[in-house]
């Protein structure tokens, strides 16, 4: 796993103190094989309050889930501070284990912290409701449709109880219908119960739809181009003027990322 | 049913094959000879069978256990790893033959001696199956785990473990394939005792004494054992591996 990364001389471990999400010019570079240094983000500073959620826009390839697995401790800087309070991951791909059921993977970090099987399905069965997944506790994931395993994923991360949650591309394998649909869910779930979120994604409208501010990255080595303040009242829908202009801004500074410039 | 036909067709090429006079019935007895011996000597098959039946039946179990656990091993630590598995293979190449005084020195003339030549056949196809098995878990599944505060051993029962049973299924059905023809080694090679000692052990017995029809009917017992122990296996695998998507390799 990160083991052959955890050996490099003096690495910073995330901090765990604070709510919010604190990245101090935060460079760190991709070691493979023969020798091969591989710069993946270089001099990331970015910021996020409790309860705030922070997106994270970029191309593909730009080092946003190095990013995330940086913030969730799977790895450890080469240089910088990172200070944020225990995270959880959402993988792009759900990930769920096929031998469960909905409900036992919805409840499997309650398990890993020592509850009864029967103690996290009671945990995880309150919530299934509220997500509009009442009745399929017992399916298999596969027999859920892609937008009920993400989620079933999501809860996963919800329910393991980290301050901070972390989501890759949560609805970036989704058809264009469930994504939209999904992401106006998303922004439900959060207003009725608000998280510090760190959300990736290369889709531009999805962060101005979900984040409280987001950060433009270029190309790898990603840096950040330009941050975004996203003071937009909520619900906000896909039409408003105000989303669609802060998108066109967005998306300008994407560009401008590719072709190299600071904005 | 197309099973059916086949071996239909295939009896009832054979038939007139032997009944051309091609050959004779000590070489090749024609399928209604065989038939005869089976109806006549139905006793002393039944007989022969119940030994050859629990070695085989033993035998697969220890070789899973053994299999398995290896794997296991194997999986775990990069030390037992490159200690054992070269092991492993190379145990793959002894020739029955040479050890099998020795295993008759050291346990005698009963199950034990066949048992050992049966676990040496039929563990490694369950050890190379789950050690793939486990080691084909998404990294990406166990960094998830691990933010969800998984620690190496629950990463290991609710991810890896059940991941690597269907493989590890799939080389139980490789191992009890070889499992009835290493009975028929292990009965041919290790001496035993009493009046019944295995099909394998008839199956000699009769061809020294051109009783070939017989050692046909034996092996012909034979055959449908190991074809009833595969449907048995492809039922436990169903209960074992529920999730697993229905392949098209189980026999019905």
């Amino acid at each position: 796993m990160a083991t052959e990364l955890q050996t490099r001389p003096e690495p910073v471990a995330p901090s765990r103190t604070g709510d919010g999400i604190s990245l101090e010019s935060v460079s760190h570079a991709y070691r493979g094989p023969r020798g091969v240094v591989l710069p993946v983000l270089q001099d990331i500073s970015l910021q996020a309050a409790r309860d705030e959620v922070l997106g994270v826009v970029g191309p593909s390839g730009c080092g946003k889930t190095t990013l995330l697995e940086l913030v969730c401790a799977l790895q450890r800087p080469d240089v910088g501070a990172i200070r944020c309070p225990p995270a959880a991951l959402m993988p792009q791909h759900d990930l769920l284990l096929p031998w469960f059921s909905a409900l036992d993977n919805a409840g499997l970090a309650l398990r890993f912290a020592g509850a009864s099987r029967a103690q996290a399905r009671r945990r995880a069965v309150e919530a299934f409701a509220q997500l509009g997944l009442a009745g399929f506790e017992e399916a298999r994931p596969h027999e859920l449709s892609g937008g009920m395993r993400q989620r079933v994923a999501f809860l996963r991360t919800l329910l393991s109880g980290k301050p901070l949650l972390c989501l890759d591309e949560p609805f970036g394998a989704l058809d264009a219908i469930t994504r939209s649909e999904m992401q106006d869910w998303l922004a439900h779930a959060l207003l009725r119960q608000p998280h510090t979120v760190m959300l990736v994604t290369h889709d531009v409208e999805e962060a101005v739809l979900l984040a409280d501010r987001i950060a433009v990255l270029s190309p790898r080595p990603g840096r950040v181009v330009e941050q975004l303040d996203v003071q937009i009242p909520r619900p906000r829908r896909r039409t408003d003027a105000q989303v669609v202009a802060l998108r066109e801004r967005a998306l300008e500074a994407l560009h401008a990322g590719a072709r190299g410039e600071r904005a | 049913m197309s099973a059916l036909l086949v071996v239909a067709g295939l009896l009832g090429a054979w038939e007139a094959y032997a009944d051309s006079g091609a050959t004779s019935s000590f070489v090749l007895p024609a399928p209604h000879e065989i038939a005869v011996a089976l109806w006549n000597d139905a006793g002393l098959l039944a007989a022969n069978l119940a030994p050859t039946a629990v070695e085989v039946g033993l035998g697969i179990l220890l070789a899973l256990l053994l299999g398995f656990t290896l794997a296991v091993a194997i999986h775990l630590s990069a030390i037992v790893r490159r200690a054992l598995y070269p092991l492993a293979v190379g145990s793959q190449a002894i020739p029955i033959a040479v050890i099998a005084p020795l295993l008759v020195f050291w346990w005698g003339f009963g199950v034990f001696p066949k048992l050992v030549v049966i676990v040496l056949i039929c563990f490694f196809p369950v050890l190379v199956t789950t050690v793939d098995g486990l080691a084909a878990v998404d990294p990406d599944q166990l960094k998830l785990l691990r933010t969800l505060d998984a620690s190496r051993w629950q990463a290991f029962r609710f991810a890896e473990l059940p991941a690597a049973l269907p493989a590890a299924l799939s080389g139980a059905r490789i191992a009890l394939t070889v499992g009835v023809i290493g009975a028929y080694i292990a009965e041919s090679q290790t001496v035993t005792s009493g009046s019944h000692a295995g099909l394998g052990h008839q199956i000699n017995a009769d061809l020294a004494a051109v009783q070939t029809p017989r050692a046909y009917a034996a092996a012909f017992v034979l055959f449908a054992f190991a074809i009833a122990c595969f449907y048995v296996l492809s039922l436990a695998e169903r209960r074992l591996a529920p999730w697993a998507p229905r392949r098209r390799s189980s026999p019905a």
